[in-house]
């Protein structure tokens, strides 16, 4: 027999191979639906980012123009100048961080355990402050948080000003233009970002788990301590990275509720570029800011092992 | 001599069982709503406010002392120059709602349906921005605006750095919508003799929309409110937030509160209609 | 729109393509797992045929490869001459209830219905979605979503509307999971009914194998992608020729022996020294070694004290034990009787006339008919398709 004629034969008893589908579009489409948005993420995101790193490695003024001269120096300057503000930013951070979470987690709980048929409303309401201008919320803690305002008189009146005082939160009488103010606004500002997340992480704790802890002997609180929290820390996690992050990069409470002078990295960003129009320095804060909450972040998340965040 | 089992039954018995009553036990039983109740209150105490003030006669052009009932700011809400920003921002946010929901829902699709190479890297990019701090964001924008001069600083900036960080926020939205469909539904409609086409545009996207919707929502809050990037990337136009920060020395005018107020319950009664159609139509 | 290749309305009838459901050396492999492995079966066109195996045996997924979401690895699929192989899903007469229903929740129960009419271009809809409404017994529910419906209304709705469309073959892929003990009996008879007075095809995917032999004309059992055995139910429960099927099918007593004579028509076996005889055409196995096997429900239990006991066993099979537990279940009485080897058998006997005296301890004689005995294949597992937690994870070693 040929070879020709075995090849055929060969051939005729393959068994039925599969056609080529009509799936050509198959291989291309994520990508062709993907390149729109990621393209405008990469032009406007990422490539601005390049550029901030390199204009904070550039000298010159914004009438000689700058040129790229990889003057490191300007960040042991920035960071030897500026470093009470970022020290400012992480600790009024951390602590609206902390009082978002002391503060969101109960409603988070109520909501999510018990609220029966008013979830949803719940929900809305807890969304609902967004609805306002966020500047016009915080001019309100403006009015709220007045020399003369009965917020201001009771914390007097009941001496729990003096502990604020003690804590260097605030000074004299007053609680606007003090620390407490900023991070007042900060905790109040970023809390539906505690808040959320943390109520979708326990609203997928199964309830009848808290039972069977309750069955095997534990007191509510145990049973919350060994149970119910463990449970919820995707929650925990997301909702104090949501807040953290903002919270560290703004400035917007500062300047509203705060005292010019003790101002947060953010009003230093914002006053270098767009007051001293200082770009240099202004991008070398800007990327050790985006640095340093990288590094924490990244710390933060590996000790806490949770892998989807998003 | 009676045993001790009998005697204690009978007093078991006699004494008849009641719950804890009293105060202190409610307290203890409720006390997470209870505190959960007071954290409500405390995050509508701005509302109070701007919703009071903006009933404020118009003394002088501060706002921040109460001098009576009155309204004024709602029958002038353009008296203090509030309404070209406001125009401004509105504009901006549509047109950055459209293209950011536009753009977002495509990559939903692409990251939740295929599975392709660098979808984890595409992921990644997608977060990126959500955790990045407006200040870097709204600056880096800046850098890159100021070496392609040829860009003016103002409404296309603007515009364009709206889009940028709104699509983040679409994507998970839209995303979270299409891995709640199942995909059952899907092979149902194939397996009744509905195309890979009309699979799409009869089933899928009509049970995607809701979310779609809510992601649009999301971009145009999210836009019409934002300060940081915004200002760094203005030039010279004038959003309303940016209008808002820059009476901060001048003395926020009422007509600000009316326009927050007015923004509060529009919204309200927005998300409650929608609530409502959405239980009609059960999806 | 796509429209099948068959004519929308009216039955299946002409020669093209009606006709047999038969599948030739199918496989289907995702990487190295291999979920059907080889499968050539032929399902005969109006029949109600049923797949039944344990979870992960390839039921589901020979029944995905008809429906046309699957791609078989290799393999050919056909419908009388017609070969839909690789036709796809929209392309096949072939329709399928889901075992979530996968009703479309936009939509309410008339579009539901109607949804594969409308798909093929069919415009007035309104006569057909209403008779089939009332063949599945949901007349008035037209306007309603499928949310505000019961599990055993969403099931009925889902049969509709693959229904109405005439497939060549209707796909059931465990339809009846999710419903209770009461419904799911109530719903097998009506799908019975309704594949009686249809005449379509039905290929019925279950692990249920009470619901297999109440509903079906022919079983096929699955075990690891490949059939084990294919007949009546009556066949497959009185005649296994495997240990799975032995024990997947109700249940079956095993005990290991040897072939030690044939003579004429009857084969006896030495099991433990003792004898046991069955007729020669119940005898599936090659070698000598075998196991010997007999259902629960064909023994009958005489207390060894008993006046009875003496001529019992004239032409029977006889073996003594000593009763370990006895559980009362209404219909019957279930025996566990301890062998004098240490193995358990388990005996059903039917409640006609209760002997107060076989209780836990006592000492019984076994005794059945010989015709009802059936041998298989010792090289088999003997409790092959008898575990009931076939997903458990093994324990960590003990490191002694």
């Amino acid at each position: 027999m040929s070879a020709g004629a075995a090849l055929a034969e060969a051939l005729e008893s393959e068994p039925h191979p599969a056609p080529k589908r009509g799936r050509l579009s198959n291989r291309r489409t994520p990508y062709l639906l993907l390149a729109p948005g990621m393209l405008w993420l990469i032009v406007f995101f990422v490539v601005p980012m390049v550029f901030l790193v390199s204009t904070s490695l550039q000298t010159g003024s914004v009438s000689e123009g700058y040129t790229l001269t990889f003057h490191v120096q300007t960040y042991s300057e920035a960071l030897r100048f500026y470093h009470a503000e970022f020290v400012r930013s992480f600790v009024y951070a951390g602590i609206a961080t902390v009082l978002a979470l002391l503060i969101g987690y109960p409603l988070a709980y109520a909501i999510a355990f018990r609220s029966g048929k008013w979830k949803g409303a719940l929900l809305i309401l807890v969304i609902a402050p967004f609805f306002t201008s966020f500047l016009i919320r915080t001019f309100a803690w403006k009015t709220l948080l007045a020399d003369d305002s009965i917020i201001v008189s009771f914390l007097n009146t009941t001496h729990i000003n003096s502990i604020f005082k003690l804590l260097g939160l605030t000074t004299g009488d007053r609680v606007l233009a003090t620390p407490l103010a900023t991070i007042t606004g900060l905790t109040y500002n970023f809390l539906p970002f505690m808040v959320l997340p943390l109520y979708a992480s326990l609203e997928r704790v199964d309830p009848r788990l808290i039972e069977a802890a309750g069955d095997l002997y534990c007191a509510p609180f145990t049973a919350f301590r060994k149970v119910t929290f463990p449970l919820s820390m995707p929650g925990v996690v997301a909702g104090t990275l949501l807040t953290f992050i903002p919270a560290a990069g703004d400035f917007i409470n500062q300047s509203l509720l705060g005292r010019a002078g003790e101002g947060m990295i953010g009003n230093a960003i914002d006053s270098a570029f767009l007051d001293q129009q200082d770009y240099p320095t202004a991008a070398a804060l800007s990327v050790t800011l985006m640095f340093t909450i990288v590094v924490l972040v990244s710390i933060y998340v590996s000790r806490s092992g949770t892998e989807e965040l998003v | 001599m009676a045993t001790t089992v009998e005697s204690r039954r009978a007093a078991r018995q006699s004494a008849p069982s009641t719950r804890p009553r009293g105060p202190i036990p409610w307290l203890r039983t409720h006390i997470v709503q209870i505190v959960a109740g007071f954290v409500l209150l405390y995050m509508f105490l701005p509302i109070f406010v701007v919703v009071q003030f903006s009933f404020n006669k118009p003394v002088g052009r501060t706002n921040y002392d109460w001098h009576g009932f009155s309204l004024e700011p709602w029958k002038n809400v353009c008296g203090s120059g509030l309404c070209g920003p406001l125009g401004l921002s509105f504009k901006i946010g549509i047109l950055a709602t459209i293209l950011s929901t536009l753009l977002g829902t495509l990559v939903a699709f692409s990251l939740s349906r295929y599975r392709f190479v660098g979808r984890s890297s595409a992921n990644l990019l997608i977060f990126l921005p959500m955790a990045t701090p407006e200040v870097v964001m709204g600056s880096s924008l800046l850098t890159l605006f100021v070496n392609f001069a040829f860009i003016p600083q103002g409404f296309w900036t603007i515009t364009i750095a709206h889009v940028m960080f709104c699509l983040s926020f679409v994507v998970v939205t839209v995303k979270a919508r299409i891995a709640g469909l199942d995909g059952r539904l899907e092979q149902a409609a194939m397996d009744l003799y509905a195309d890979e086409k009309t699979t799409f545009f009869k089933i899928t996207f009509p049970l995607v929309l809701p979310g779609i919707v809510a992601a649009a929502l999301l971009a145009f809050s999210l836009s019409f409110d934002d300060y940081i990037v915004t200002a760094f990337n203005s030039g010279q136009a004038q959003t309303f937030p940016l209008w808002v920060y820059g009476s901060n020395l001048r003395g926020l005018p009422a007509q600000a509160n009316v326009v927050g107020s007015a923004m509060f319950f529009v919204s309200l009664i927005l998300v409650f209609v929608g609530r409502f159609a959405g239980r009609r139509n059960k999806a | 729109m796509a429209n099948p290749t068959k004519s929308p309305a009216g039955l299946p009838s002409d020669d093209e393509g009606s006709g047999d459901l038969q599948l030739d050396n199918v496989t289907k492999r995702f990487g190295d797992f291999v979920a059907v492995d080889d499968l050539t079966l032929t399902i005969p066109r109006g029949s109600f045929f049923a797949l039944l195996g344990p979870s992960g045996c390839g039921k589901t997924t020979t029944l995905r490869m008809v429906a046309g979401l699957e791609e078989p690895t290799s393999g050919r699929i056909s419908i009388g001459a017609e070969d839909i192989t690789w036709a796809k899903p929209y392309k096949r007469p072939v329709n399928t209830v889901f075992q979530s229903y996968a009703l479309f929740p936009h939509l309410d129960i008339f579009e539901n219905v109607a949804f594969g009419l409308r798909r093929r271009g069919i415009k007035d809809v309104k006569q057909q979605v209403g008779d089939m409404l009332d063949l599945v017994e949901l007349t008035g529910f037209a306007r309603r979503k499928p949310a505000q419906l019961s599990g055993g209304q969403q099931q009925r709705v889902a049969l509709g509307r693959a229904l109405i469309n005439r497939p060549e073959v209707l796909l059931l892929d465990e339809p009846l999971g999710a419903l209770d003990l009461k419904l799911r009996r109530q719903m097998q008879l009506e799908l019975k009914r309704i594949q009686t007075e249809v005449g379509i095809t039905f290929v019925h995917v279950t692990h249920d194998q009470e619901e297999a032999m109440t509903m079906a004309d022919t079983i096929a059992v699955m075990n690891h992608g490949r059939i084990e055995q294919m007949g009546a139910p009556a066949d497959l429960y009185e005649h296994p020729s495997t240990t799975f099927v032995a024990n997947f099918l109700g249940q079956s007593n095993l005990l290991t022996g040897t072939i030690s004579r044939r003579s004429g028509d009857t084969v006896v076996v030495e099991v433990r020294g003792r004898r046991i005889e069955l007729p020669q055409s119940r005898v599936h196995a090659d070698g000598s070694a075998v196991h010997v096997g007999v259902r629960p429900e064909k023994i009958q239990v005489t207390h060894a004290d008993s006046s009875d006991a003496a001529h019992a066993g004239a032409g029977q099979n006889e073996l003594t034990g000593v009763v370990t537990d006895s559980s009362f279940t209404g219909v019957s009485t279930q025996y566990q009787v301890k062998l004098p080897w240490g193995q358990e058998v388990m005996v059903f006997e039917q409640n006609m006339s209760r002997d107060q005296r076989i209780v836990a301890g006592a000492p019984v004689l076994l005794h059945w008919d010989p015709a009802h005995t059936f041998a298989l294949d010792a090289t088999q597992a003997a409790d092959a398709g008898a575990s009931i937690d076939d997903d458990a994870a093994a324990p960590d070693p003990v490191v002694v």
